[in-house]
């Protein structure tokens, strides 16, 4: 396959950063070409004229889902609902500053 | 025969009639667990005391009631969980270490639903991490192996599942499937997968991957357990509005309605340069068996099938990354620093296509040519009942053959990640075997059949009238 740099490395720090994840300069490398390949395999999509068709979303035609506005039935515990987290306070989940 | 070699329906006569106990069949599936697994790899979890406590409550409600009738259709039947499907009280991972001791607080609505009706979960099965990728290898916990040949890859996403039930290990297996995540691993391990249509079962409880294209589906042993699953796990749930009002039938009535007079499809897009040519042959061999059952075969044109892979890797990666966002390991499970290798090209993937600029290159193209692709399959079903392709477009592949490739690993899916973008039921079903080129080894193949929105019930004649032809399902391994 041809040599691709559809993405740049910096472009792949940026998105690892928007996306909450770390990598070290060779994984950087290492995706920089393999997401590279998959970009390049998309662009068989420019070929297909799409001016003025609809997009499809929710495929079997549903829309605006309600229910009655109650409450649905009894809900889990607060100890429950804590009993996964490595990091609680007073009841609380115990989550890092936002702010300095 | 032996106890763990039952088909489901076979099981239920046969406790309902006290011919053995929930235990003997519980204990028989857990002796394959422990006699195999260690090759195979197919469970991340066993709950073996729980399973045998299970048992022995199933048993003390059958010897009181009547041996014609049972309340519950699955009470005393050993089942196998895939692991992204929550269960309360026992662990599930989704195959990813970030969710290593994650134990959910409550049940998905499917695994309510089965437990509700007497089923024993066994355990929890290895799977592709987040159900990324087609051959079981991109599990944190190890890579499962195809008991027809443990050099050979299981399918993936949902390895686990299959090879669990391709070695006799349970009776049910659960999976999902949002590109062909049931029924590849059904076709390399000779088993029954059905695909249902997008939203005929709940999603709710079960670890989010595309949320636009996940369907939740099982794997069995033949047609009549399939229906005998579905007709549990269908129908309209409160926790997910995608799941509409559409009426159930009773999924096993008609089955042997026959095929005569029935149109099948034949897309031409599906026969294209690089599919195994004996694998054609087979598949050509099948559809001409149901032909001299009384079908008619027409030939059908899906002509933007060769646009369906490069719509999916834009629209799914893109859901992924979003659903992806939440695992933030404060509330369960670790830090995202454990994403391995294939979450993360596929979060980042997603997160370029969503991003400011690209986004209607992208996302909302893909989007648009998904239109398309359901539009040529509205068009067909005007002029046939079903369409019959391959799975796939090679055998089973070797473990480490296309793992440092990700574009090779993505091609498997060709032929199904259409149905998914169509929202469209797909059943994969046994054809027969067809020796390695490699090593001679006999390798499972299978054919899908793929219908309208909800027309499972018709899927389900077709494979059942080519199964009563072949019984491949009565081939055995020899394990």
């Amino acid at each position: 396959m041809k040599k691709t740099q559809k993405l740049t490395e910096e472009e792949v720090v940026h998105m690892a950063k928007l996306a909450g994840l770390t990598l070290t300069p060779k994984e950087v490398k290492k995706f920089q070409k393999q997401l590279s390949e998959v970009l390049d395999y998309i662009e068989i999509l420019k070929k297909v004229k799409t001016k003025g068709v609809e997009s499809t979303s929710q495929v079997t035609g549903l829309e605006s889902v309600f229910r009655e506005d109650k409450v649905a039935g009894p809900s889990l515990s607060q100890k429950e609902v804590l009993s996964g987290s490595k990091s609680t306070h007073n009841g609380m989940f115990k989550t890092k500053a936002i702010f300095e | 025969m032996e106890l763990h070699q039952l088909t489901i329906k076979e099981a239920q006569e046969r406790l309902r009639t006290k011919k053995f106990s929930s235990l003997e069949l519980v204990k028989s599936c857990l002796g394959r667990i422990k006699k195999l697994d260690s090759k195979i790899n197919a469970f991340i979890t066993v709950c073996e005391k729980e399973a045998l406590e299970g048992a022995k409550k199933a048993d003390k409600i059958i010897s009181h009631q009547s041996p014609v009738i049972s309340h519950q259709s699955l009470l005393g039947i050993p089942i196998a969980v895939k692991d992204i499907f929550c269960t309360k009280g026992i662990k599930t991972t989704a195959g990813s270490k970030v969710l290593e001791d994650y134990i959910p607080v409550y049940d998905s609505t499917v695994v309510k639903r089965l437990k509700d009706v007497g089923a024993i979960i066994l355990g929890k099965t290895n799977m592709d991490a987040w159900a990324h990728g087609s051959s079981g290898e991109n599990s944190d916990f190890g890579a499962t192996r195809n008991p027809w040949d443990f050099e050979y890859v299981p399918g993936g996403s949902s390895s686990g599942s299959a090879a669990a039930l391709a070695a006799d290990m349970a009776l049910l297996a659960t999976g999902t499937d949002t590109g062909g995540s049931i029924r590849l691993p059904a076709s390399f391990c000779s088993l029954v997968g059905l695909k249902p249509t997008y939203g005929r079962v709940s999603r709710y409880g079960i670890i989010a991957m595309a949320s636009s294209l996940d369907s939740i589906g099982h794997f069995t042993k033949n047609i009549t357990d399939s229906a005998i699953i579905l007709n549990i796990t269908a129908g309209q749930d409160s926790y997910d509005a995608t799941t509409p009002r559409v009426p159930v039938p009773d999924y096993t009535k008609n089955l042997k309605k026959g095929i005569k007079g029935l149109k099948i499809g034949i897309p031409k897009e599906y026969f294209i340069k690089g599919l195994n040519k004996e694998m054609e042959k087979k598949v050509k061999e099948t559809i001409k068996r149901l032909e001299k059952l009384g079908a008619r075969l027409v030939n059908i044109s899906l002509p933007h099938t060769e646009y369906a892979l490069a719509v999916y890797y834009i629209i799914q990666p893109s859901e992924v990354s979003s659903n992806l966002a939440r695992y933030d390991g404060i509330r369960f499970g670790f830090s995202r620093d454990r994403f391995a290798d294939e979450a993360r090209r596929r979060i980042m993937l997603g997160t370029y296509a969503l991003s400011a600029g690209y986004y209607e290159a992208y996302y909302l193209k893909a989007m648009q040519v998904r239109s398309l692709i359901k539009k040529d399959f509205d068009e067909a079903f005007k002029k046939v009942d079903v369409l019959m392709a391959p799975v796939s477009p090679t055998l089973p592949f070797k473990l480490g053959e296309k793992v440092n490739d990700p574009l090779q690993m993505y091609l498997s899916d060709i032929f199904t990640v259409t149905a998914n973008l169509a929202g469209i039921p797909g059943l994969s079903i046994p054809i027969g075997f067809i020796p390695s080129a490699s090593s001679g080894q006999a390798l499972p193949v299978g054919i899908q059949i793929l219908g309208p929105q909800f027309s499972e019930e018709i899927l389900f004649q077709v494979g059942y009238a080519y199964e009563q032809e072949t019984k491949w399902y009565k081939q055995k391994l020899n394990l």
